[in-house]
């Protein structure tokens, strides 16, 4: 009895050991890749690199600066296409879950976020590139919102849906209407799990290069129109990685590193937001 | 005083009606995208639907040039780099969501692999895949050529490695959540007969949390099958069918997301064209179903 | 007649199909404080919603007949601005925790976008917290947020608030029951002091609070108003044999 008892701790011990051995050994591609990026980017990062664009193939220099232009306007078309939209589906979800509109809504909702990001780029190429003839930042633009959307309304719809109904009656009782109800009560009350939605939304698209392909495509120059193609940071790290050149190689390791600190530096911020912003119910 | 009280009233409620339009607007918006992308993928593969037929799906050859398309490559592509990345993937998963589900749900050390799989989740795929050709493929190229077959470096297996390392953290985390939720007087009463832990995890948890789970592996295949630019970085984008088992692992092939992202742009006729959003459309199916059919598991399982 | 504040007539509210509040009729007067009394689920609640128009936001909530405002139909009315003149205590404390006591008190502007200026707003946010007996407590500490307070605090904050928009008729919603006794008596003590300037109607489990401070007492059970009388009346001498069984304790 005693040494079955025996045997039967050892199997249990062996096995936390198993499981951490495989829980800790993910962190070590982590660190190999992580730090691998960093090793050969962080060099490439200067002054010259962050304001200008690629030098032509054969010439040494050039930088980024199209590419970090490109994404920051990009993004932030996207994210006023989609944190209205976004944030109004979310509260229609939270307030009327029951409704049939609710449910395909939710269903389609769901279908979006697991669309890949290739197939949004196909679909936006037909709505928006071929019509316009040409590639365009709005398309990518577009793209890319359509991305953010799953992200921001299930956290806009979570978020809402923790907050008690007393509060809404309150305001409610108070001869406040319905919109303000919610504009100047529940969003506030629920803003920094919005907020933390959205800023992982866009951690998520400013890293995506799939559907940038054939909406924005690429563009050697500096650009803020958004009616022609338009350089991202992932878009160039594909084209100049792929590429056989060396210094289009450095180029993107660069434009790597500063990709990597840029999601990090995201997520972190939102972290010690959500944090610092919760409302106290 | 009154007067003004019941016009800014008046004015009120014409506003909450535009805002609940808005609202209810804004819902079926999301709706009417779902069905553009359908239509759109639909209308513009009809040209391929039309001529090849069914037999698109199972057909070998992709030949741009003599304008014979077939799905089969990129299906077996598809399905083999998420197959083995998935079967990678989930001992990993499993390991990390039952240590931080049971072991150690909470501490300083829980944190920090929390925050390690979060970063995992957070890095792009493109960056995954500038790694993974610059890093990994010489090293599979030495590894390929240790056991003797085609020394290519990049190709199926490659891509398999990268998209299992991209696919962790959300069977991980799935699993946690899982885990979590085991009543806990369902523990208590295996301990208390005296069981220990791994008999607790064998026998109550692991039963309990069977179904959720494979949803989480579900979830972390639709995750996979939709994975676009590591891959393509990656698998070496060659659309022959390989001969044996072995040579379609290790050597070079393309997925339906890769083969998209490669030659949409040089499609210069209708066919070219129709046919590869075709593949994008089964693409669209497959990973939807997937997904679906993995929520649907799961908001049964957490409400019961 | 003239001192008659809100009368209900005929009025049934349902939720669906449950016919919840069944042909009540019912005339209350000027600075009366009147208790609703009956035991769960007897639709004390449901009427008290419907005088506010509170009622209508549940969904498949319905109501039929009239509730008159001072003569005016409050089911005529543009429900927003009935809510606004008539103000709500809940059975949980609810102040806004996204804003301090002082934005708290006077919500009731500062959400509709109305415009007062500081000194006004001083001086209501002062009369209010000083009628709900708050004042004292609270007046160095105005720009906190709401959510330190007490349970007892935190109601009163709430009477303050409701009291800032000028209601004539305040409704509160079992407004102690989920306080402790010390505050719960802090509250009643208020109802005493709030007459003077308000009718109050409040919705009550405890039949000892109701002879405690009301003046007349209403008596629901199943839907239907049983019982409406003098207070002191109703509780030593009720007309209703229902009436009898409730206070006597035969279910409650």
């Amino acid at each position: 009895m005693e040494a079955k008892i025996g045997f039967r701790n050892t199997k249990s011990a062996i096995f936390k050991g198993v499981i951490v051995f495989f829980a800790f050994l993910i962190t070590v591609p982590l660190i190999i890749i992580l730090g691998y990026i960093i090793k050969q980017g962080i060099f490439q990062v200067n002054w010259h690199f962050l304001t200008n664009v690629p030098a032509p193939v054969g010439e040494t220099g050039g930088g980024i600066a199209n590419a970090l232009l490109g994404s920051f306007i990009m993004v932030m078309v996207a994210a006023v296409i989609a944190i209205p939209i976004g944030m109004a589906a979310g509260i229609y979800l939270s307030e009327n879950p029951k409704t049939k509109l609710a449910y395909y809504s939710g269903l389609c909702v769901d279908i979006l976020q697991g669309v890949p990001s290739i197939v949004v780029g196909i679909v936006v190429y037909f709505w928006v590139v071929k019509p316009l003839g040409t590639f365009s930042a709005l398309s990518g633009s577009l793209a890319l919102a359509i991305m953010m959307l799953p992200i921001v309304i299930r956290s806009t719809e979570q978020t809402l849906r923790l907050l008690p109904d007393s509060l809404k009656e309150a305001a409610l009782s108070l001869g406040v209407p319905y919109h303000r109800v919610i504009l100047k009560v529940i969003v506030p009350c629920g803003f920094a799990g919005i907020l933390s939605g959205i800023m992982l939304s866009i951690a998520r698209i400013i890293g995506e290069t799939a559907p940038l392909l054939f909406t924005a495509f690429g563009n050697p120059y500096l650009s803020t129109s958004l009616t022609k193609p338009m350089e991202s940071l992932p878009h160039l790290i594909f084209t100049y990685a792929t590429s056989p050149y060396d210094d289009w190689h450095n180029l993107a390791w660069g434009a790597s590193f500063i990709l990597l600190m840029f999601v990090l530096i995201l997520n972190i911020v939102t972290k010690l937001l959500t944090r610092k912003w919760k409302v106290q119910l | 005083m009154e007067n003004k009280r019941l016009k800014l009233s008046n004015e009120q409620l014409k506003w909450e009606t535009i805002f609940r339009r808005i609202l209810i607007a804004m819902s079926i918006l999301l709706v009417l995208i779902i069905l553009g992308v359908l239509a759109t993928l639909i209308v513009e593969s009809m040209p391929s639907i039309k001529s090849l037929g069914i037999g698109f799906l199972w057909g070998k050859i992709w030949d741009p040039v003599s304008n014979v398309y077939g799905a089969y490559p990129f299906l077996v592509g598809t399905l083999l780099t998420s197959f083995i990345a998935l079967i990678i993937s989930v001992p990993f998963s499993y390991a990390i969501a039952i240590y931080l589900g049971e072991y150690n749900p909470k501490g300083w050390l829980s944190d920090l692999l929390k925050n390690a799989i979060e970063l995992i989740a957070a890095v792009p795929s493109i960056i995954y895949g500038f790694w993974g050709l610059f890093v990994l493929v010489p090293i599979i190229r030495t590894f390929e050529m240790s056991i003797h077959v085609a020394p290519y470096g990049i190709g199926v297996f490659t891509s398999s490695l990268i998209l299992a390392v991209m696919i962790i953290p959300y069977g991980a985390s799935l699993g946690i959540t899982l885990i979590r939720m085991v009543p806990s007087h369902l523990k208590e009463g295996a301990y208390a007969l005296g069981a220990t832990r791994f008999e607790v995890i064998r026998n109550v948890i692991m039963p309990y949390t069977r179904s959720g789970l494979f949803a989480g592996v579900l979830l972390s295949l639709g995750r996979a099958l939709g994975e676009t630019m590591a891959v393509t970085m990656l698998i070496g984008n060659t659309s022959a069918v390989a001969d044996t088992l072995k040579n379609a692992i290790f050597g070079p092939g393309n997925t339906m997301a890769s083969v998209i992202a490669n030659e949409f742009t040089e499609a210069d006729h209708t066919q070219y064209l129709s046919a590869l959003i075709e593949l994008g459309l089964v693409l669209f199916f497959v990973t939807v179903i997937i997904n679906l059919i993995g929520k649907r598991i799961i908001t049964k399982f957490t409400n019961d | 007649m003239e001192s008659t504040i809100v009368r209900a007539e005929n009025y049934n509210a349902y939720f669906g199909d449950n016919h919840v509040v069944k042909d009540v009729n019912i005339s209350i007067n000027k600075h009366e404080v009147i208790a609703v009394m009956g035991p769960s689920g007897c639709g004390k609640t449901t009427f008290l919603r419907g005088i506010n128009r509170m009622h209508e936001l549940i969904p498949n909530a319905t109501a039929k007949g009239k509730i008159l405002l001072d003569d005016q139909n409050v089911y005529d009315m543009n429900a927003i601005y009935v809510r606004s003149k008539i103000g709500m205590v809940f059975q949980r404390p609810n102040p806004f925790p996204n804003l301090s006591i002082y934005e708290n008190v006077v919500a009731g502007y500062l959400l509709n976008g109305i415009k007062i200026s500081k000194a006004d707003k001083d001086v209501i946010v002062e009369k209010s917290l000083t009628s709900a007996a708050l004042w004292k407590e609270v007046k160095d500490s105005l720009h906190k947020k709401g959510t330190f307070l007490s349970g007892g605090q935190q109601q009163r904050l709430c009477i303050a608030r409701a009291i800032a928009m000028q209601p004539e008729l305040i409704l509160f919603d079992e407004p102690t029951s989920a306080l402790d006794p010390i505050s719960t008596s802090s509250v009643e003590a208020l109802f005493h002091e709030l007459k003077e300037n308000y009718t109050l109607i409040i919705v009550t489990h405890n039949m000892q609070q109701a002879a405690r401070v009301s003046d007349r007492t209403a008596f629901f059970y199943m839907g239907e108003l049983v019982e409406f009388d003098d207070t002191k009346q109703m509780f030593t001498n009720p007309s209703d044999q229902r009436t009898q069984n409730y206070i006597t304790g035969r279910f409650s």
